[in-house]
């Protein structure tokens, strides 16, 4: 059974799923029950699985995070909504001192199977702290995984995933996707979560991107292809572990390669990629590994991101350096 | 109960009902006082005299000699586990050590009070806790030899593993007391935490998460005076039990170095919390009679005085005081424990310098529950280098 459906309504039968197969399942956070979230997101859900499934949770992002640790302590899965990005931070401490380090700490004998689920990423004119993308905060922290789908089939089964994951999973929503709408087969068998996806095939050149950028890179490609260069791109799905073989696959026919993220560039993943893909695959190269995303100031006012948010002129604008060389 | 004049300091009990009995209102013990320092649940005087409480007595009343004695063989033996591994970090078998000297009682009181069902998040100091809870003593020890970060099974004993990060466990044993509620179980949850923690925000959090979903879970705070080298009035301007007042919860202080009157305060308050009334907060007031940890130095902050009127308050003296007061322990008893305390001491030492290094392999081994490709290749990469030494006659 497959259904069109947008990202925001994916996620929300995903959950659905996830609470009905498991009681141990439950879904917390700032005004995901009565409400059904900011976003919507998990509308409806407490209407059908209770307030002791579906709870709504005091304003506090540390107090959330860390009952959800006490909870998955005494044997469930708890799925937890920071509400946006920019919100995350207080709960920080409890993610990577606790979170993360608990499964080693014990030795083996604790598993904490908790997701959090951050919106993320700007682009829909909001105020401070609702648009940013914190994702390399978290990749840099062993003991999480992060991930972060680009549409809704993906977002379905990633979270599908996520939940049964015994590792902790930091899964972000890219926010202004939350309303693009694409095919979700209920019964598909899901690749696996932190493999990444060619979803253009192309010669010339690698455009690597996750979550929000994915869909900006299509565009890319194609306003390419009309110059008469054939672009790959890999949506990677998976910020931790990241699918570096992938990228090496496609890098050693390519031979180019342009990362794409929302996220600032300095010390961002794409930093991360260029030095693991220039280490792999140097003799490969016929261009320098080059990142488009962020620029190192705080996330501008809404009136600004136009300018600030990687677009489609700065990725082909790299496209064409990277082929100049 | 409301806010009371300076005149009635002492926490009371509601007019409803007997001690944890469900008839009991949900009321608040805290009451606002004017006064410098309130007074105390005490149920057992420095002197060894056992005093009359009406409101706690209930709660140990059935007391044998046998369980009396028991205490203080509980407190006598975390005493010496205590010096012996402050002693191990002298020899430099151990890197640090965080004694508990001068909490026994509190520690002990505390952790006796719990039930087999029940569930620990302690710090890292709670030392007598784990005894109480089976936990072999010389498991403490790995995390402080450095030979891993806690080193036993934590759903073996219901003892969590140590948090260094201070306040986070509270969190974490409200969200455990939430699941207990869920499972329709009638066990209850006990976070210890010290004065310095009371500041952090997830303890804030964690009582207003644990009295808005009515969590079984008690609030263990050893106040034992000093955060390192910052003095409680650093910490807060009232009585850290009537924290608990703004939360909508009881909280009441009880003397930390009398056994007897945290065991039956810890008792009260657990049973609350079974009998679904919520969370509790409890202060035991006690002192730090040692350092911090062995890396500190508490010359720098705090003078002999101060120590010495605590010397006079010592939980073991007092018991066993009352002990041989009241004829229900003899020399030979005394006796048998002295020798049983050496050779707790021994073993300990033994056990420590036994305590192999870990395999270098461990530095990878449960990063991750379920594998991650990153580990698996930097492990690979490790397993060269290191194999790369093989031909100069190891590593």
């Amino acid at each position: 059974m497959a259904e069109k459906m947008a990202m925001a309504k994916a996620i929300n039968e995903s959950l659905r799923r996830a609470l009905d197969a498991d009681p141990k399942v439950l879904v917390m956070g700032e005004d995901v029950g009565k409400l059904g979230g900011v976003f919507r997101v998990t509308d409806g859900l407490q209407k059908d699985f209770g307030e002791s499934r579906v709870i709504d949770t005091p304003l506090a992002e540390s107090g959330i995070v860390g009952t959800a640790i006490g909870l998955a302590l005494r044997g469930y899965r708890p799925v937890v909504e920071i509400q946006f990005d920019g919100f995350v931070f207080p709960a920080y401490d409890q993610i990577v001192t606790q979170l993360a380090k608990m499964h080693a700490r014990s030795l083996g004998k604790v598993k904490l199977p908790v997701v959090v689920r951050i919106p993320y990423g700007g682009g829909i004119g909001a105020v401070e702290h609702h648009s940013e993308s914190p994702e390399a905060l978290f990749a840099h922290v062993a003991g999480l995984k992060i991930v972060s789908p680009s549409n809704a089939s993906d977002a379905y089964w990633m979270m599908q995933q996520a939940i049964q994951s015994d590792d902790p999973v930091i899964y972000f929503e890219p926010k202004r996707r939350y309303w693009d709408k694409a095919e979700v087969d209920f019964e598909a068998i899901p690749a696996p979560l932190h493999k990444a996806r060619v979803v253009r095939e192309g010669t010339d050149l690698t455009l690597a991107a996750y979550g929000p950028m994915v869909k900006l890179c299509q565009e890319a490609a194609a306003a390419a292809a009309e110059e008469g260069k054939s672009l790959e791109v890999l949506d990677l799905r998976s910020v931790s572990p990241l699918d570096f073989d992938a990228v090496q696959a496609s890098v050693e026919k390519t031979r180019r390669l342009v990362v794409v993220h929302e996220a600032p560039v300095f010390f961002g993943s794409g930093a991360e990629i260029a030095a693991r893909i220039t280490e792999r695959c140097f003799y490969h190269l016929e261009a320098p590994v080059l990142r488009v995303g962020g620029y190192h100031a705080p996330y501008p006012p809404a009136r600004l991101e136009e300018e600030y948010l990687p677009d489609l002129d700065r990725v082909l604008d790299a496209v064409d350096r990277s082929l100049a060389y | 109960m409301t806010v009371e004049s300076s005149a009635a300091r002492k926490p009371r009990r509601s007019a409803a009902g007997k001690a944890g009995t469900t008839g009991t209102k949900r009321t608040t013990r805290s009451t606002a006082s004017k006064s410098t320092e309130p007074e105390l649940v005490q149920l057992l005087t420095p002197e060894g005299k056992r005093v009359k409480n009406a409101e706690y007595d209930a709660y140990v009343a059935g007391i044998t000699p046998e369980e009396l004695r028991g205490l203080y063989r509980d407190m006598v033996l975390t005493r010496r586990f205590d010096a012996e591994a402050t002693a191990l970090q002298r020899q430099g078998e151990l890197g640090l050590w965080a004694s508990l000297l001068g909490q026994e009682a509190a520690q002990i009181g505390s952790g006796r009070a719990t039930r087999e069902d029940d569930y620990v998040f302690p710090t890292y100091r709670e030392h007598g806790v784990a005894w109480c809870r089976g936990v072999d003593p010389t498991n403490l020890l790995g995390m402080f030899r450095g030979v891993n970060n806690g080193g036993w099974d934590p759903n073996s004993n219901n003892f969590q593993l140590y948090t260094i990060v201070i306040g986070s466990q509270t969190l974490h044993a409200t969200g455990y007391a939430m699941g207990i509620t869920k499972d329709g179980a009638d066990s209850a949850v006990i976070a210890y935490f010290g004065d310095g923690a009371s500041s952090q925000g997830d303890v804030a959090e964690s009582f207003t998460f644990s009295a808005v979903y009515n969590a079984p879970v008690v609030f263990f705070c050893q106040n034992n005076q000093w955060a390192i080298s910052e003095p409680t009035e650093r910490q807060t301007r009232v009585p850290l039990y009537q924290r608990a007042q703004g939360f909508g919860f009881p909280g009441v202080r009880v003397d930390g170095n009398d056994v007897l009157a945290c065991l039956a305060v810890t008792k009260w308050a657990l049973e609350r919390a079974r009998a679904g009334e919520g969370p509790t907060l409890v202060e035991a007031y006690t002192y730090r009679m040692g350092a911090h940890t062995t890396s500190d130095d508490p010359t720098r902050y705090r003078g002999d005085e101060e120590r010495q009127a605590w010397e006079a308050k010592d939980p073991i003296l007092r018991l066993r005081r009352y002990l041989e007061a009241s004829n229900h322990a003899d020399d030979a008893f005394f006796a048998e424990l002295e020798t049983e305390s050496e050779a707790l001491g021994k073993r300990v030492r033994e056990a420590v310098r036994a305590m192999p290094d870990p395999d270098h392999f461990a530095i990878f081994e449960n990063a991750y529950a379920d594998g991650h490709a990153l580990v698996d290749e930097e492990r690979a990469q490790f397993a060269a280098y290191q194999a790369s030494f093989a031909d100069e006659g190891g590593h």
